[in-house]
């Protein structure tokens, strides 16, 4: 059975339609990258995921139980930690934790070991009894994390849970992340970093104005985009030459600058003894050569016609504000 | 467990976290304490030969009537805060963690209440405590206290129903921080710090069919005269009108903050 199972979803807030009918499909066990720009559509999809937003059209199921008609079972099978880890400054990790357990229900012995075990699994024991405000970033996804999980969830919803961290931090959610999903757990995972949606995900979506313009595994949304190229970094003057040269042994891309030849190579490496061979016999001398696959960020380019990183430096906000 | 018991487990435990949230942050906490208590000691410093106006209830000091309009000033405060401090839940997203549970989601109202009205008893006592330090007399007894105490505990549910309905409506702290001087009004135009016998009109009209006249009139009665089975009953009778408005407002809130997101 598909953990999570989405058609036709809308959510309208007044004029602007922020999810504009998608469909998706999550099955057991999954993770599923929902890659996208601010605004996108991302959170607005999450948010009637996991129930504490309503679609205005479509539907929604989530482990069996539909997000409107059955929502509290729906909030018993999921564990959700939200963009801005939304936790109180003024609490400790340890009351946190344990708040959330007798939200879930568990009976208060049972609830104060599971804390106790979820601390120790993010590496927070230390700091249990800190309050929250005092916590880094890092900490403060970790502990978040582990108040998601408190009750063992089937699916466990991530909405940009590394944004914002430093490398090392990111790289400890990222292992945390696949030793859920090695356990069982169907991950739904909102991001808007392309290098964390190619390590983690088994499957991306890819939302732009709240529509799903392109979905697959990593490797399959690469392959529909094109081939590995070269890129060649030539000497001073010597780019016409080597553009002449490259292009007898294959589709030259469009330059990224003056100082590149960029050439499609449609067998990657097998095919660069061959093009050094060539350069050399005309005489040009080559600087570097680096071979390049093709990547998330050429599969968004390739779907929406912009880079990923471009919009975000000049998009800040999130979802539409609600009425 | 049952869905009951699981559910008063849940109030509690918000309930509980509500009281720590506002002894942790001192602008939640002060207008609570400090503010009534520094007013009810300026007022029966500077004002206490109020006792000697022709038509002044009869009373054994100016603190013993006082106290009942610090009660009253507290808990409106403590009703206040109490919906400040759930908007700036909303808005660093803590209720979404809430709304997200498998919890009825009522119950996250009625912790914040129960929160409320800890802080309302927590209030009832404190000036209990600096009443009977400084030499007021407590005409009602033990009796009395625990009726005023619980009149004032519910009132502050009651004052603390408003407060959430205003936070879930408008989301946004300072929105229910700018009630404060509403607040002052309201009091000021009871009969918490003035006998409304003494009052000039419009105040005196307006004081008559202030809610909260009633209340504080049944909590006033069993510290200076004794219990009254009419005053104790208006002032039940007007909680009793408030909480309903507040929980119907509450619940109205409730629903627009889901539709909403």
């Amino acid at each position: 059975m598909p953990a999570i199972v989405v058609e036709g979803l809308e959510r309208a807030f007044g004029e602007v339609l922020a999810v504009q009918g998608i469909d998706l499909q999550v099955d057991e066990g999954e993770i599923y990258g929902f890659l996208g720009p601010n605004g996108a559509g991302k959170t607005t999809t999450v948010r009637m995921l996991t129930t504490l937003l309503l679609p205005t059209g479509g539907r929604a199921s989530v482990a069996g139980h539909d997000v409107v008609a059955d929502a509290r079972q729906v909030r018993s099978s999921i564990g959700v930690a939200l963009q801005e880890a939304a936790l109180d400054p003024l609490m400790t990790g340890r009351e946190l934790i344990r708040l959330q357990a007798t939200l879930q229900g568990l009976p208060p012995i049972a609830g104060r070991e599971r804390a106790d075990a979820l601390l120790e699994r993010v590496g927070l024991t230390d700091a249990a009894d800190r309050r929250v405000g005092t916590y880094s970033g890092g900490m403060q996804r970790r502990l978040d994390l582990a108040a998601a999980l408190v009750h063992e969830p089937r699916v466990l919803f991530l909405d940009e849970p590394t944004t914002g961290l430093d490398p090392v931090s990111r790289k400890t959610i990222w292992e945390e992340v696949k030793e859920l999903n090695e356990d069982g757990t169907t991950l739904f995972l909102t991001t808007q970093y392309l290098e964390e949606a190619d390590q983690l995900a088994d499957n991306v979506g890819i939302i732009d104005s709240g529509r799903i313009v392109a979905e697959g595994t990593p490797e399959a949304l690469k392959g529909e985009v094109g081939h590995p190229h070269v890129e060649l970094l030539v000497g001073e003057g010597a780019v016409p030459e080597a553009e002449r040269v490259c292009a007898e042994l294959g589709k030259l891309l469009p330059p990224k600058d003056g100082k590149r030849v960029l050439l499609e190579v449609q067998d990657g490496a097998a095919e660069i003894p061959r093009v050094v061979r060539a350069l050399d016999e005309a005489g040009i001398a080559v600087e570097s050569l680096e071979l390049v696959r093709p990547t998330l960020d050429d599969v968004f380019v390739a779907k929406t016609g912009y880079h990923l990183e471009e919009e975000e430096s000049k998009d800040g906000d999130e979802e539409p504000a609600t009425a | 467990m049952s869905d009951l018991a699981a559910t008063a487990r849940v109030v509690r435990a918000l309930g509980a976290r509500s009281i720590r949230q506002t002894f942790r942050r001192p602008q939640l906490i002060s207008p609570i304490v400090v503010f009534p208590t520094l007013l009810l000691a300026v007022q029966t410093g500077g004002a206490s030969a109020g006792v000697e106006l022709p038509g002044f209830p009869p009373v054994q000091s100016f603190l013993q009537f006082m106290l009942a309009g610090a009660m009253m000033q507290s808990m409106m405060l403590a009703g206040n805060s109490g919906g400040i401090a759930f908007a700036v839940d909303i808005e660093m997203g803590f209720t979404d963690r809430l709304f997200a549970a498998p919890i009825p989601r009522f119950a996250i109202v009625l912790g914040r209440l129960a929160g409320t009205a800890a802080l309302g008893l927590f209030a009832s006592i404190w000036f209990f405590a600096i009443g009977l330090i400084f030499g007021a007399e407590i005409e009602g007894g033990v009796p009395g206290a625990l009726l005023a105490m619980a009149l004032v505990t519910a009132s502050a549910l009651a004052v603390g129903g408003i407060g959430a309905a205003i936070a879930l409506q408008s989301g946004s702290a300072s929105v229910v921080q700018g009630l404060f001087p509403l607040v002052l009004v309201v009091l000021f135009l009871s009969s918490a710090f003035f006998p409304q016998e003494l009052m000039i009109e419009p105040a005196k009209t307006i004081a008559e069919y202030n809610p909260l006249s009633f209340i504080v009139e049944g909590v006033r009665e069993p510290i200076i005269s004794g219990i009254d089975a009419t005053h104790t009953l208006e002032a039940v009778a007007a909680i009793a009108g408030i909480v309903v408005l507040g929980l119907v407002l509450s619940a109205r809130a409730l629903q627009h903050r889901l539709r909403v997101g």
